[in-house]
């Protein structure tokens, strides 16, 4: 099973509510899967503080005054990190791609959730309610989120092997389903010098789509790219700091609905996760196509 | 019971247990009408009705939605999830909104209409059933159907059809592609004839039975016929 759920704000006075409506849409989402979830907040300035870069670290094990100092000595930046329950996140005013080299460097064991401005990646082993509450997503800010309630099939149930797979700058990918060929997939990534931080079929599509993006591909390219590299059943939500998006194979198994107003776009394994969204009896409500791409940009809005 | 006068029995899925919703309409006896509010996408609601009642449902639906119907009139004001009257026997199942995937699938009896569209795989194995979609139809449609009626007033997807046995599509639209031995068949003034009645009956009058094609199994793909003698 496993249940996929998305939120992308478009008015600015939703922001202040997204964790809220966040954490309704992963908790209804249960059902799907309770062995793992994790969740990804884009704009919450108290895990990732603007224009900074930021690293999520999993299951870290040390305090966050340690990761900060250790982090700080690597890039020689004044590096913060707040311990959200079993996440530490850190941010410093440097790229994130140099937090995350020297995250790797000091702590070459740790998993790293995600990297990027603006972007906070928490994952972790348990059912989805009692995670979100040990998170406290409810009180989250930002413009979008995504969230995955698990239910293993392709490898253990670990934070590894948990979504979202932040793999790619400021980058997360969801998946409801399974990759069929994802093994041969790996192995051409592998030997492209790609490392994987687990033996999930949905970390090979995360890979292989920030690969796609590194090179200069757009979003709806590296998708279509996707649909025709991966055989399988999935149904995907790939979202960047500005953007959003949806995708599912021919086969088009896996459940998926998008909803739409003009404040909001969401999309959920199942509409009942969608039931309280303000405004929803109102919205364009669809079941996406077969390996159509369905893709929103976000506006930038000036606070 | 209830006359004009009474008011229609609610059940309100916000406060009310679905599991004690579905008891309270499979009570012995039961006739009259029923409303359900806020389902909220729930699943299983209605199921296994096996009763003369008008079930109205206002708001969207999950899976399995009025599945196994018997003789029950269901009203749904809103989308139904995956597997709507997935298996009826007998009764109506009206949907205003769409429905998702295999919607009517098995069903051996009774009408399915869908106002909208209806999702990947509709009508698939279905036994009997009438369905009635007054959009688009997802592809596989009617994938090994057996028996019954599909007629769609907007268009197909890909593989329609496929590895049909003997059921009857009738398709006002386009079809992206036809399924294993689904072939266009002549509209025969028998056929005219039935599918005006399906469109009455679903309520779509204004429909012109000339302006759908018939489509139905060459029966290429049988492994058995009606000559073999056992």
């Amino acid at each position: 099973m496993c249940g996929i759920v998305g939120l992308h704000l478009r008015s600015p006075e939703l922001y202040s509510r997204l964790g809220e409506l966040l954490t309704g849409m992963l908790c209804e989402m249960e059902d799907r899967g309770a062995d793992s979830a994790g969740i990804a907040v884009y704009g919450n300035d108290d895990w990732s503080p603007r224009g900074r870069g930021s690293v999520s670290l999993i299951d870290v094990e040390v305090s966050g005054e340690t990761v900060a100092a250790a982090l700080g000595a690597e890039t020689g930046a004044e590096v913060t990190a707040v311990t959200v329950d079993n996440v530490v996140l850190a941010s410093a005013d440097v790229d994130s791609e140099v937090l995350l080299s020297a995250a790797r460097k000091a702590f070459p064991h740790v998993l790293v959730g995600g990297f990027g401005e603006d972007l906070a990646v928490l994952k972790g082993v348990g059912a989805p309610r009692a995670l979100a509450e040990r998170w406290g997503l409810a009180k989250a800010q930002g413009w979008q989120g995504v969230g995955h309630t698990r239910m293993a099939t392709e490898s253990a149930v670990t934070s590894s092997g948990a979504h979202p797979y932040a793999v790619g700058p400021g980058e997360c990918l969801v998946h409801n389903g399974s990759f069929s060929n994802h093994a041969t997939i790996r192995r051409d990534l592998r030997a492209a010098g790609i490392e994987f931080d687990s033996e999930n079929d949905t970390e090979v599509g995360a890979r292989f789509v920030a690969r796609q993006l590194a090179d200069g591909k757009g979003v709806d390219e590296a998708l279509t790219d996707l649909t025709r590299t991966f055989d399988g059943f999935y149904t995907l939500l790939v979202s960047n700091r500005d953007s959003f998006a949806v995708v599912r194979d021919a086969i088009a198994c896996k459940p998926a609905v998008i909803a739409e107003t003009d404040d909001w776009v969401a999309m959920a394994s199942e509409y009942r996760a969608l039931a309280h969204l303000p405004g929803v009896e109102n919205a364009r409500i669809w079941e996406p196509e077969p390996e159509v791409i369905y893709h929103w940009n976000r506006q930038e809005v000036s606070a | 019971m209830s006359s004009a006068d009474e008011a229609v029995p609610a059940f309100d899925l916000s406060t009310t247990p679905l599991r004690e919703v579905n008891q309270a309409l499979h009570a012995s006896g039961l006739e009259g009408e029923y409303v359900i509010e806020n389902p909220r996408g729930a699943h299983n609601v209605a199921v296994g009705l096996d009763a003369p009642v008008k079930v109205t449902v206002n708001g969207h639906l999950g899976y399995y939605a009025a599945g196994m119907n018997q003789q029950a009139e269901v009203v749904v004001n809103g989308n139904a999830g995956q597997g709507l009257a997935e298996n009826m026997m007998s009764g109506t199942v009206h949907v205003t909104g769409s429905a998702s995937q295999s919607a009517g699938a098995t069903g051996r009896g009774g009408l399915l209409v869908i106002d909208g569209d209806a999702g990947a795989r509709c009508g698939i194995s279905m036994k009997g059933i009438d369905i009635v979609v007054g959009g688009d139809v997802g592809h596989m449609s009617a994938f090994m159907a057996q028996k019954g009626r599909l007629v769609v007033r907007g268009d197909a997807g890909d593989a329609l059809g496929d590895s049909l046995y003997e059921a009857r599509i009738y398709l006002r639209g386009a079809a992206k592609s036809l399924g294993a031995d689904c072939v266009e068949k002549e509209m025969r003034p028998e056929h005219l004839e039935e599918l005006a009645g399906l469109l009455k009956a679903a309520g779509f009058v204004d429909d012109d039975p000339a302006s759908y094609k018939r489509y139905g199994s060459a029966r290429t793909l049988y492994h058995f016929t009606h000559e073999n003698e056992y």
